[in-house]
């Protein structure tokens, strides 16, 4: 018995180790049967049980194991437990998509008539999402200025059960101060969910200043190579589900035989609730071939994240000074006046996302755009390589003028998502593309 | 992750999962839906000896029922408490009585006056932790479930 403990011993490491080597080693400790390094990939969609009793353990959730691979999958398990190691999080779930990660959030949280206060300047996707989606389920919104503490508070109502931001707005730049709005949050005894997509843990790990939920598209720095799409979320393990709010973890569960996630899995309740009963019931996991190509891009997020930010400012920094440019909106602009939030939050960098105005409006925009050679004209963000697009026609289509401006965008924007190119090359593109809409 | 206290050290935490064969469960619930029951059902599969202790159960997991610790009569190395916070002093006397190794409270079970009692006699307290979780972190599959076990090695584990 003792010996068999023994020979199994997993230690917790004898030194606290650095961000850079958990970007590496969290999660994929070697595979105990082949000594395989990599994280093997585990391409199957179920698994084998050893008998009666520990199929029923694990569907009980009595035990710790491998059931179907839409409620979990040691591949996506490890990109799980190393994004809730660099994110300081109790754990975390991954989803098909950012989105998928997003809705799965609400979705557990709330219910029918509840209300949330979010961010007025969001991912238009992320706008959209709360605005129509959640609201044919009726579920009540109020967007807010997510620089005004005082807007949060006033807009909570007794229904209000989350408050929704993001760390770097995406594309105005703002930066939301954590700390101040989680206090908000908390004096109102809800949880602050913060999308920490455009910093990513490197930069900043909204945990540290009070947020209680992270949730990230992978899809973007993390991956870091854009072939793949995929999200998730990390509870910190701190916030008290059984404070009178959240009877949907604290009471027992009809959509799991009457278990009360809180009672039974503590500081992981939240947690166990989104796995075992959203992501089962939404259905919107993450394939293990995604989870491996996410875990090989996080090796070197940190290295990346130098580069990104660094070529972001030379680049924004190069861009203010032309008389062709209205205006920046990179944060290091954005904050000048106020250039502590940006050293409390954001002390390696804000970020590698940020947009300029032409002169000219609509066309000028699309303009720029068609003359350019390296950036490449997509979608995305957070790519190693380069990227643009003109948010008022594509990105953020859906949103009237009145939320345009509301997010920092106006029809002349550009965005740009600043790769890790040599920085010259990256000047060299937008200066030819400057000359030819000319 | 909440910050770690004094009673939540992970090499006594270790040490006593390593150690340890026998588990008195104090509180232990037959309702299988409970927490405690929970945990004495996990340990029981990893090969503990579980020993309930609850004067309102008969048996359960298998396994008598007593009233009181110290009406158990058989080795006690680890006393596993699932009970209102203000039982624990003198829960802990009676561990320290039946010679108990170690004294483990719950998640939310917290007693500083209790965790005082058993440390000055020697035994390794842990409070606020859940054994299932620990044993899950350290030995079992806690990992699976993309759970932050801080277990960060380059070592192969030994199969068990
Ligand atoms: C800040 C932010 N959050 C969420 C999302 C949605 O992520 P996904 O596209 O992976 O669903 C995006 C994607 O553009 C984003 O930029």
């Amino acid at each position: 018995m003792q010996e068999r403990h023994v020979a199994g011993m997993m230690e917790l490491p004898e030194r606290q180790f650095g961000f850079q080597t958990r970007a590496l080693h969290a999660g994929a400790r070697p595979e105990p049967e082949t000594g395989a390094r990599a994280v093997p990939i585990f391409q199957t969609s179920s698994y084998v049980f050893e008998d009666p009793e520990s199929a029923a353990a694990y569907f009980n959730l009595q035990e710790y194991g491998n059931t179907y691979s839409r409620i979990m999958n040691p591949t996506v398990a490890a990109f799980e437990e190393r994004i809730a190691n660099l994110e300081v999080g109790a754990g975390a779930v991954a989803f098909a998509s950012g989105l998928a990660a997003q809705s799965s959030t609400f979705f557990t949280l709330l219910s029918a008539g509840d209300h949330v206060v979010a961010s007025r300047a969001l991912y238009g996707g992320s706008i959209t999402q709360l605005k129509h989606l959640f609201k044919k389920l009726s579920v009540e919104l109020t967007f807010v200025d997510p620089d005004d503490p005082n807007e949060w508070h006033q807009a909570t109502t007794e229904r209000t059960r989350l408050f929704f931001g993001e760390t770097i707005g995406n594309p105005g730049g703002n930066v939301m101060d954590i700390e101040q709005i989680a206090k908000v949050a908390h004096d109102h005894s809800i949880p602050l969910v913060m999308d920490n997509t455009f910093a990513t843990p490197y930069l900043c790990r909204p945990i540290e200043w009070g947020a209680d939920i992270v949730i990230h598209s992978a899809t973007k720095f993390l991956g870091g190579h854009g072939t793949s799409i995929g999200g998730v979320v990390i509870d910190s393990g701190d916030f008290d589900w059984s404070n009178g709010k959240f009877a949907v973890i604290a009471e027992p569960s009809d959509a799991y035989h009457g278990l009360s996630f809180h009672e039974t899995f503590g500081m992981y309740g939240f947690l166990m609730k989104l796995r075992s009963e959203t992501l089962r019931d939404l259905g919107g996991c993450m394939s293990p071939f995604n989870a491996f190509l996410f875990l090989q891009g996080m090796e070197t997020l940190p290295l990346r994240m130098d580069r990104h930010v660094s070529n972001a400012l030379e680049i924004a920094t190069w861009l203010e000074a032309r008389s062709d440019v209205v205006s920046v909106s990179h944060p290091a602009i954005h904050y000048r006046e106020n250039a502590g939030l940006l050293e409390k939050y954001l002390p390696k960098g804000a970020g590698a996302v940020f947009c300029f105005e032409l002169h000219g409006g609509r066309s000028a925009g699309q303009n720029f755009i068609r003359n350019v050679q390296l950036f490449s004209h997509l979608a995305n963000v957070g790519d190693a390589k380069s990227l643009i697009i003109h948010p008022a026609s594509t990105t953020h289509r859906q949103l009237s003028d009145d939320e345009l401006q509301a997010a920092g965008i106006a029809p002349g924007t550009v965005r740009l998502s600043v790769g890790i190119e040599d920085v010259e090359d990256l000047q060299w593109d937008l200066e030819q593309a400057f000359a030819r809409s000319n | 992750m909440p910050e770690a206290t004094k009673y939540q050290d992970p090499a006594t935490i270790q040490r006593v999962l390593h150690t340890g064969r026998s588990i008195a469960i104090v509180g232990l619930s037959a309702n299988t839906l409970r927490a405690s029951h929970f945990v004495g059902y996990y340990a029981q599969r990893h090969g503990y000896q579980i020993i309930p202790v609850n004067p309102r159960e008969e048996q359960v997991l298998g396994e008598e029922s007593f009233n009181s610790l110290t009406a158990v009569g058989d080795t006690v190395d680890i006393v596993n408490v699932f009970r209102d916070p203000a039982a624990v002093p003198a829960i802990a006397k009676e561990a320290v009585a039946v010679g108990a190794k170690a004294l483990w409270l719950q998640f939310g079970v917290i007693s500083d006056e209790g965790a005082a009692i058993a440390a000055d006699a020697g035994l390794d307290v842990i409070m606020d932790r859940c054994l299932k979780v620990e044993h899950a972190r350290y030995i079992g599959r806690m990992h699976w479930l993309g759970l932050n076990t801080e277990v960060v090695t380059a070592r192969r584990p030994v199969r068990r």
